[in-house]
């Protein structure tokens, strides 16, 4: 291709300006922001603020409500994370069968919850939820159950959550492990056949080594979005009951937006990206660990 | 005993009923007087069918100014960020210019912060400029973004080089290429992108709660976050509120579909 230095940067300026200004610029002005005090009388006068090094992180340690938010966000993504994975995985199978038939419209079915309005569906299900009116509740009484009160009750308020994520959410990965299946040759199932491996087998030896590098990008993927946990909370239970859905997006959105104090709030969004940063990491080694 | 395809259908079938049982009782929710959903045991279908929560929505808590709202911004944020997105995408996959490939792992790796991570040093930087509150908080932050222009480089990547090297010869512009060539051979990516930017500026929730104030700014997931708290025992004008915002990005994905699902199958792919 012909090199045309003023045209590549003429295409690239506007898309590269915004990204640099509204993206960069304030990553690295959070970063700062995060070591200082910064509150509500330094949004008008940002010369109020002053630096007090490592002390809103110290703080943030020290701050139970934050470890409450932490365990609660983690206790999320650890089990919705992988039962999601689950649930997708299976559907893609069950979908990959060649016995099925009408496979576009249960596929497009499964999908629809991914598409929809987040806060939308946390209202219809924070209805459903409802302890004597719910849907679920009256469901589950035919199997003998009991009346849950599934977000008045600490116990059960964050599986409810859980719930209602793995519901909305599984439809997006099975379409990834739809693909990653049909890439997976259709001789090597034979070949086992033929050496009489059964279904488990061929599953284990076969399917999931073969979709590793498809498990791990969707599970990069869905451990971003869940540590991102904010409108489900916010919306459902408002974090409670006793603070046992609070998430540490909506505690760094309730110290930064409600209570203005921005310096806090900053450095919770960083821990965030910290244990994002990490997380991605450990599932990169882990990976690496299991081929080898 | 059941043969094999039929248990499989048997659990497609109950997965699919648990998937649309949600919306169906949503829908019909939505149809009932006041107080009719609220009983024992649940309704899955009106018992007298009344419009009187749209009504009651539209006109006295004007929530056809928020469906504007989330149309208007989430139609300009996909035109703009369209603009830009291929523009910039373009450049990535055929033009040699230094720096690139570091200008391009670096955007790359930085997908991996998190959004929530410049939602404070933005908040003051268009407060200082008067912007908080208006339809610009809500598309100068969406004006490009690294994942649009990612995918619009894998596909250009995928158009003949000597399809735009004879365009040149012809005396064609830099421009003229873009405008003539590339635009309409990248079709298929351009309308999988602004479904994505569409949906996801009509569902986005966090920023538009943070940088628009007043209820007549709201888009429709804030306005009904925010209806939620006088009208947490009223599941009937909820679902219809409910009924209200998820409806288009529905309708606009049934319509589209293909190019949806598409575009999942592409960001999937790493490059």
């Amino acid at each position: 291709m012909k090199t045309n230095f003023s045209a590549a940067y003429l295409f690239l300026t506007p898309a590269l300006t915004a990204i640099f200004v509204f993206f960069f610029i304030p990553v690295i002005a959070a970063f700062i922001i995060s070591f200082t005090d910064f509150d509500i009388y330094a949004i008008n006068n940002y010369g109020t603020a002053r630096f007090i090094g490592f002390n809103n992180y110290i703080a943030l340690f020290n701050d139970s409500l934050f470890w409450t938010a932490l365990k609660n966000t983690f206790y999320f993504v650890i089990v919705a994370g992988p039962l999601s994975i689950a649930v997708s995985l299976g559907a893609a199978m069950l979908l990959n069968s060649k016995l099925v038939k009408f496979k576009p419209i249960f596929r497009l079915t499964y999908f629809i919850p991914v598409v929809t309005t987040l806060v939308a569906v946390a209202i219809v299900w924070r209805f459903i939820y409802h302890p004597r009116f719910g849907i679920l509740n009256y469901f589950l009484e035919f199997f003998g159950i009991n009346p849950i009160d599934w977000l008045g009750d600490p116990n059960w308020a964050m599986p409810a959550i859980i719930l209602m994520a793995v519901w909305k959410n599984f439809g997006y990965n099975m379409i990834i492990f739809i693909a990653g299946l049909q890439n997976i040759p259709e001789d090597l199932y034979e070949a086992a056949t033929i050496d009489g491996a059964n279904g488990w087998q061929k599953f284990k030896k076969i399917t999931l080594p073969m979709l590793a590098p498809t498990t791990l990008f969707v599970s990069i993927i869905t451990m971003i979005g869940f540590f991102q946990l904010f409108a489900e909370p916010y919306v459902m239970t408002q974090g409670g009951p006793l603070n046992s859905t609070l998430s540490i997006v909506q505690y760094m959105y309730q110290e930064g937006f409600r209570w203005w104090n921005m310096g806090y709030s900053a450095a919770i969004a960083f821990v965030l990206f910290f244990i994002i940063f990490i997380g991605t990491l450990i599932q990169f080694k882990l990976q690496k660990t299991l081929e080898a | 005993m059941f043969s094999k395809k039929f248990i499989l259908h048997f659990i497609l079938i109950i997965t699919g009923i648990i998937t649309l049982a949600p919306f169906i009782w949503m829908l019909s929710a939505s149809f009932m007087y006041d107080g009719h959903a609220n009983v024992y045991p649940p309704r899955f279908f009106p018992d007298e069918f009344t419009l009187t929560q749209y009504t009651i929505l539209f006109e006295r808590l004007d929530v056809g100014r928020n469906f504007f709202n989330s149309l208007f911004l989430s139609a300009t944020v996909t035109f703009v960020s369209l603009f830009f997105n291929s523009m910039a995408g373009y450049a990535f996959a055929k033009y040699r210019f230094k720096g690139k490939n570091q200008l391009f792992n670096l955007l790359l790796s930085s997908m991996i912060i998190p959004a929530q991570v410049t939602m404070l040093p933005l908040f003051l930087m268009l407060k200082s400029v008067g912007l908080i509150n208006t339809y610009m908080a809500i598309i100068i932050p969406g004006m490009a973004n690294i994942f649009g222009i990612f995918l619009i480089r894998q596909y250009v990547l995928s158009i003949p080089d000597s399809l735009i090297e004879s365009a040149r010869i012809d005396g064609a512009s830099d421009f003229r290429i873009y405008r003539s060539i590339i635009l309409p051979l990248a079709m298929p990516i351009l309308v999988t992108l602004a479904i994505f930017t569409f949906m996801g500026t009509w569902n986005d929730f966090l920023w538009p709660l943070i940088a628009l104030i007043d209820d007549s700014m709201y888009t429709l997931p804030v306005a009904l976050a925010n209806l939620m708290g006088e009208h947490s025992k009223d599941p009937e004008l909820m679902m219809a509120g409910s009924v209200i915002t998820i409806l288009p990005v529905i309708v606009v994905f049934l319509a589209l579909q293909k190019y949806y699902i598409k575009g999942i199958m592409m960001g999937s792919i790493k490059g």
